[in-house]
């Protein structure tokens, strides 16, 4: 029961925040929503008993990636109006993807089965994470750091500016 | 906490009348309300001390009336932020404004829950302890980001920009170092590795594996000082550049929550330096002899660190933007990647776990 309400909460909270991270008018808050989801999500991993990602979600989410994108969204030129540089919007072509991918999703969702199961006991999780990392999972694992290191070393390129010779 | 519960209801047969989930919840809502007080009092005497040392190192006294040397000068000030005016800017983003100091009052007090006062007096022991307190300390940076950018002042903004640059590039040593003392430990819950220390304070992992250990420890100190915005690296809050940063547009109650969180925070490194590297709740010599000091003993090494953080602030000038950089990224993070290889390859040349 308990549980329950729990659960409730923390999806209410995702969902609100979520809704006001799309619908928002101005970006900033849009930006700050997104600290509510990101904490609704990792409220909703502690429920799966799956702590360690919950924690490792605020930690790279809250802490690193929102961060950079509030940097973004601060360096932004006139962020209160939403300015729309494609003039021409086109209402009924609009509602038609709309309508069809909400009806193709209710689909999907109505279709799946959703197993449930039972609430799983809150056990350590960290030390069999970092077992499969190293056993089942090293391949995806190593290839994963060789794209961030990609990418590390692509900003770095693109930031330090040209070489004077 | 599950336990302590358990027990209780076993003693007092009263309680199985209540349902145990409700009995769980206030016990959690209870303990988190007297670390609150606890920390909330502690701060006080931060701020009294911090003025104290200010005082002593400029060669005056520091406060003298309120009290004896002045001693109840927090008490004093308490009461006249409460009853400060709540002033907010015309021009600010008012939720935003109202937020930001409960967010970076909720990311620095909830870090508290997993800090070992002792072996069994700590409010909840998770299984991923001190990564726990890095995650919710990650809240704190956003409250900064929404202080400064509320207000709609330039020196409010600029300090929050810096704040978050700073605190982002340091968190990368910070992490590095704290992996020096969780691999010798083999765990990350905050009594795991206390446990891990004990028998003397040859066992601390600041003297485990040399240097490396005392290296990560004087690594993760510098670094969790520029996290918690403290001098020298105090360019968010830079009062001769910035007024007084991301607080400028704070007044009254709303300016001591932020006041509040950065002396939580002080103390929160503090402990974390005790837990990690100095052997948490456990006396020197002879541990065993003195167990029943515990909690006051750690309570002690924290706030022996925190008067080490004001010491250096009343000595050091302050680092400039591009020195803060070189500094993270130069200095402290090679050496944090060396004390981490260092450190593992003392524990394979030894096997120990």
């Amino acid at each position: 029961m308990l549980l329950v309400i729990i659960f409730t909460i923390f999806a209410a909270i995702t969902i609100i925040s979520a809704g006001m991270v799309a619908f928002s008018q101005n970006i900033v808050y849009s930006a700050f929503s997104l600290l509510f989801t990101f904490f609704g999500i990792a409220g909703l991993y502690v429920l799966l008993a799956a702590d360690f990602l919950a924690a490792t979600q605020l930690l790279i989410y809250v802490g690193g990636i929102l961060v950079l994108l509030l940097f973004g969204v601060m360096l932004t030129h006139k962020i209160q109006e939403v300015n729309l540089s494609n003039e021409s919007m086109r209402l009924a072509p609009a509602a038609i993807v709309v309508l069809a991918f909400l009806g193709l999703l209710s689909i999907a969702i109505y279709r799946t089965q959703w197993p449930t199961v039972p609430v799983p006991e809150l056990t350590p999780t960290t030390a069999r994470i970092g077992t499969l990392f190293m056993t089942d999972y090293l391949l995806p694992f190593e290839i994963a750091s060789l794209v961030l290191l990609t990418a590390l070393v692509g900003a770095v390129f693109i930031a330090r500016g040209r070489v004077k010779k | 906490m599950r336990n302590f519960v358990d027990q209780l209801v076993n003693n007092y047969e009263f309680l199985e009348t209540f349902p145990r989930p409700l009995l769980y919840l206030i016990a959690m809502v209870a303990a988190s309300a007297i670390i609150l007080g606890f920390i909330a009092i502690l701060v006080m005497f931060f701020v009294w001390l911090e003025r104290k040392v200010a005082g002593h190192m400029q060669d005056r006294y520091g406060p003298m009336e309120v009290g004896r040397h002045g001693w109840l000068q927090s008490i004093a000030d308490g009461i006249k932020l409460f009853l400060k005016e709540d002033i907010i800017p015309a021009l600010a983003d008012k939720p935003l404004f109202v937020i930001a100091p409960i967010i970076v009052f909720v990311g620095a007090f909830s870090a508290f829950v997993v800090v070992p006062f002792s072996e069994n007096l700590i409010v909840a022991d998770l299984n991923i302890g001190i990564f726990y307190i890095l995650a919710v300390s990650s809240l704190t940076v956003i409250g900064i980001i929404m202080a400064g950018w509320s207000s709609n002042n330039k020196w409010a903004l600029y300090g929050a920009m810096r704040s978050a640059a700073q605190i982002i590039s340091y968190e990368i040593p910070v992490g590095i170092a704290l992996l020096a003392a969780v691999l010798p430990a083999g765990s990350l819950s905050m009594r795991d590795i206390v446990l891990a220390q004990s028998g003397g304070f040859w066992n601390w992992f600041i003297f485990r594996n040399p240097p490396f250990g005392f290296v990560a420890c004087i690594i993760y100190f510098v670094a969790a000082l520029a996290e918690v915005n403290r001098t020298p690296f105090d360019i968010p809050e830079a009062e001769s550049e910035l007024v007084a940063g991301y607080h400028t547009e704070y007044s009254g109650m709303r300016f001591a929550f932020f006041f509040l969180a950065e002396y939580a925070n002080m103390f929160l490194v503090g402990t974390i330096v005790t837990t990690l590297f100095l052997g948490g709740w456990e006396f020197p010599i002879f541990p065993s002899a003195f167990a029943f000091l515990n909690p006051i003993i750690f309570v002690l090494k924290g706030i022996a660190l925190v008067f080490v953080m004001m010491w250096l602030r009343w000595t050091l000038p302050r680092l400039r933007v591009d020195q803060l950089m070189y500094v993270s990224w130069k200095v402290l993070l090679p050496f944090a990647f060396a004390c981490l290889f260092g450190v593992s390859a003392w524990m394979l040349l030894l096997h120990s776990a």
